[in-house]
């Protein structure tokens, strides 16, 4: 199972961001969200989203194995073990995994937690295999 | 505090001196946020009867506690001045993704005070509070402007601008933001610019803290669900505002010729179906929407973009001009944008020039050469950037809005200057819809249909009854439905699609950690609304129930065509209206409130 998303249909509202946040850290804070939005205006007027694959190269490279997969089979990070070495950044195709430390003090990812499908308005987002 | 930012920033331009202050507690209980905060702040900072572009106004820009939040339409900011075109109270929502970067930056106010001895722009990031020079920017346009700030920053800064119509204080100038999301009405892109703000630069990654962590998750969730099941969700989101434009036109409320018509013969040409088939190309929503009445466009014409045009900006740039042509009503809302001035106000004055013209009120000497007709989109474009620049006679003479144009004018031409209190109405046509004539003669920033919208009621109830039932519905909308700018929250998704308002109850009292019922809510929009009518007394000597007059149009014109031909409303009944509506709000036959009333609603401190 993984998170798909379609960015003809999104309107850029980030309530799944939101919703994100709040799932992951019990924060309501779009920053903290692991999924991205890039917006592209004035021209041509789209937006792209971002979501992870679930692909597992960010944990193949994890050197403290802080990254693991959960009872849905989505890969997600241990906090008490990520020591923000940055590994996994560069190694995802999508973007979507997130090492700021001035805001987490771990590394974090897409668990697949299904509340950006909860909110999103526009059915741009929702789960299969 | 919970749900709240915490802090009020303060800037000074004159002196470029940067404070802050904790939101104290106390206005978060009685006032609550955004609207509720600007009309505080102004009455008691402002002092009385200032130049409002001069250096003692202020620019109040407010956040409320259901901004950035898991709230659907959370993407709400209010920006509260004394008003340069009506010189009365002037608040304007803006929607977009800033208000959420404003309380992720921990600020609840942003308050701009004096006048800076150069242009400058405000740059936010978190703690870093600086003032930068701006004159790279001044002069460009709007769009151009949020083009190079977001390009030097980054696309994580929300970024709020104005264009030359700011800083050349047209006096319905607006703020821009998101490339299409406006705090459109009343001038407050005049008071920007007068004080040589050309925009403001925000960032902020701090988290929200609120009362009640798992009830807030759980009743925000609820509200998407809700927005989510409605019946109405995929056609609004699909036209957005616009989804109205066909309607209006049948029932004769689409303001058509400067008003002097409410049906229009090149409908099929503007309405939402053409919108959609011909321009656009992405939905685009504020912050937090699940029903994004935002429209994305490309007018292929013209190679260009814009967010819309909305409703409004069909009326007043469409029908009112008459034109029948999607793309031209799409790249002249554009145009409006860049020069930053409101489209509804610049729709309305233009239609009112186009008038003058063709009754030969005003000739090719007067408009620079413009041949001034209805329909002539040439003319309308250029007209845009003219008032923009404040660029010869006629963009002079525009720039100074409906009401004082006209008078300036005269010739019989303020008859059909189209305004209430000196601001111009928006684009429902009031010639036989009491209700919504009486939302507009008593709305409280001048003729905007936000705080009550209650032509769809009009029809159900009987369009020329009046009745103090009909007094009652307005007031009622007028207390409540300004609740959602003091939340900092979006109406649209309670009015289009129809969901159960008491489902925001436990959310504002999970975010906030006060419990506040729909009845306490309207209590505190109603102390509001009345404290705003106090401003208007006490800046404007003489104040009484003429400045509730509605254009004569509407009572002595019958349209000759349309769905409402040969429809007014008798002036009697105008005069019956507010009878009604003072004594149903406790206010004397001059339309002031009693000092019984203030003291009801506890004010009578405040206003001394
Ligand atoms: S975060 Fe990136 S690398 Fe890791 S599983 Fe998701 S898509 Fe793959
Ligand atoms: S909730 Fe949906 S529409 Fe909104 S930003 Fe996310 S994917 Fe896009
Ligand atoms: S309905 Fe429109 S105005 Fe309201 S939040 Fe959604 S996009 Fe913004």
């Amino acid at each position: 199972m993984r998170l798909y998303a379609d960015s003809a249909k999104c309107s850029g509202c980030r309530a799944c961001m939101v919703a994100c946040s709040l799932n992951l850290f019990q924060e309501s804070n779009p920053k903290k969200a692991s999924l991205n939005l890039i917006p592209h205006f004035p021209a041509p007027g789209v937006y792209e989203m971002k979501v992870c694959t679930q692909c597992g190269d960010c944990a193949a490279v994890c050197p403290t194995e802080a990254i693991k997969l959960n009872e849905r089979g989505a890969y997600y990070v241990d906090f008490a073990e990520c020591n923000l070495c940055e590994a996994c950044v560069p190694e995802c195709p999508e973007d979507v995994m997130f090492v700021r430390a001035e805001l987490a003090n771990a590394a974090w990812k897409c668990d697949l937690c299904g509340d950006c499908v909860s909110v999103c308005g526009t059915s741009a987002l929702w789960i299969d295999n | 505090m919970n749900g709240y930012g915490g802090t009020i920033l303060r800037v000074n331009l004159t002196d470029g001196k940067i404070t802050k202050e904790p939101t104290p507690a106390q206005l978060a209980r009685d006032f609550i946020g955004g609207r509720g905060f600007g009309i505080y702040f102004l009455f008691k900072e402002v002092p009385k009867h200032v130049d409002a572009l001069g250096p003692e106004n202020k620019l109040i820009i407010s956040t409320g506690p259901l901004s950035g939040m898991l709230a659907p339409g959370g993407g709400k900011c209010d920006w509260t001045t004394k008003s340069p075109l009506t010189g009365g109270y002037a608040d304007a929502s803006m929607g977009g993704h800033f208000t959420a970067e404003m309380k992720y930056a921990g600020l609840d106010t942003i308050i701009l005070e004096g006048i800076s001895p150069k242009p400058v722009y405000l740059f936010i990031d978190n703690d870093k509070i600086q003032l930068l020079d701006a004159a790279a920017f001044w002069g460009k346009g709007a769009i151009d402007v949020e083009v190079e700030l977001k390009h030097k920053y980054g696309e994580e800064y929300q970024v709020a601008a104005i264009g030359p119509g700011g800083e050349n204080q047209v006096l319905y100038a607006c703020i821009n933001h998101d490339y299409g999301r406006q705090a459109g009405r009343g001038g407050v892109g005049a008071v920007m610019g007068s004080k040589k703000v050309k925009a403001i630069v925000l960032h902020g990654t701090k988290s929200v803290v609120v009362a009640d962590p798992e009830n807030y998750h759980k009743a925000g969730l609820a509200l998407y669900k809700a927005c989510k099941d409605a019946e109405g969700l995929a056609e609004w989101s699909r036209y957005g505002t616009t989804v109205v434009t066909s309607w209006c036109n049948e029932v004769g409320a689409l303001p058509t010729r400067n008003f002097s018509a409410g049906s229009f013969e090149g409908i099929d040409q503007i309405n939402g179906q053409a919108m959609r088939k011909e321009i656009v190309i992405t939905d685009k929503g504020c912050f937090g929407c699940p029903s994004p009445c935002g429209k994305y466009s490309n007018m292929k014409r013209y190679n260009t973009q814009v967010e819309g045009p909305e409703y409004e900006t069909i009326g007043l740039m469409g029908s009112n001009l008459g034109i029948a042509d999607i793309q031209v009503v799409g790249e002249a809302n554009r145009l409006a944008d860049d020069m930053g001035i409101d489209s509804i106000s610049a729709g309305s004055c233009i239609a009112w020039a186009m008038e003058c013209y063709e009754k030969g009120i005003l000739t090719k000497a007067d408009t620079d050469g413009l041949e001034l007709k209805f329909g002539n989109a040439d003319a309308v474009f250029t007209l845009i950037k003219k008032i923009g620049h404040r660029e010869g006679k006629l963009g002079e003479l525009l720039a100074l809005g409906v009401n004082r144009a006209s008078q300036q004018v005269g010739q019989g031409s303020e008859k059909f200057a189209i305004h209430v209190k000196g601001m111009e109405q928006s684009a429902y046509a009031t010639h036989n819809a009491t209700a919504m004539l009486l939302a507009y003669m008593t709305c409280d920033v001048g003729a905007h249909h936000n705080r009550s919208w209650a032509i769809t009621y009009d029809l159900q109830v009987g369009r020329e009854k009046v009745v103090p039932e009909k007094v009652a519905r307005i007031i009622w909308l007028q207390n409540f439905r300004p609740m959602f700018d003091v939340m900092g929250s979006c109406r649209l998704q309670w009015v289009e699609l129809g969901i159960d308002r008491d489902l925001y109850v436990p959310l504002l009292e999970a975010i906030t950690g006060v419990k506040r019922t729909w009845q306490d809510l309207e209590a505190v929009g109603n102390r509001i609304w009345t404290l705003t009518r106090m401003y208007w007394l006490r800046e404007n000597d003489g104040f009484d129930r003429q400045w509730d007059l509605p254009s004569p149009r509407f009572y002595t014109e019958p349209p000759k065509t349309g769905a409402t031909a040969g429809q007014i409303t008798k002036f009697e009944d105008v005069q019956r209206l507010l009878d009604m509506y003072y004594e149903q709000r406790g206010w004397d036959s001059h339309g002031l409130p009693t000092p019984a009333t203030l003291d009801t609603l506890n004010l009578t401190a405040l206003v001394a």
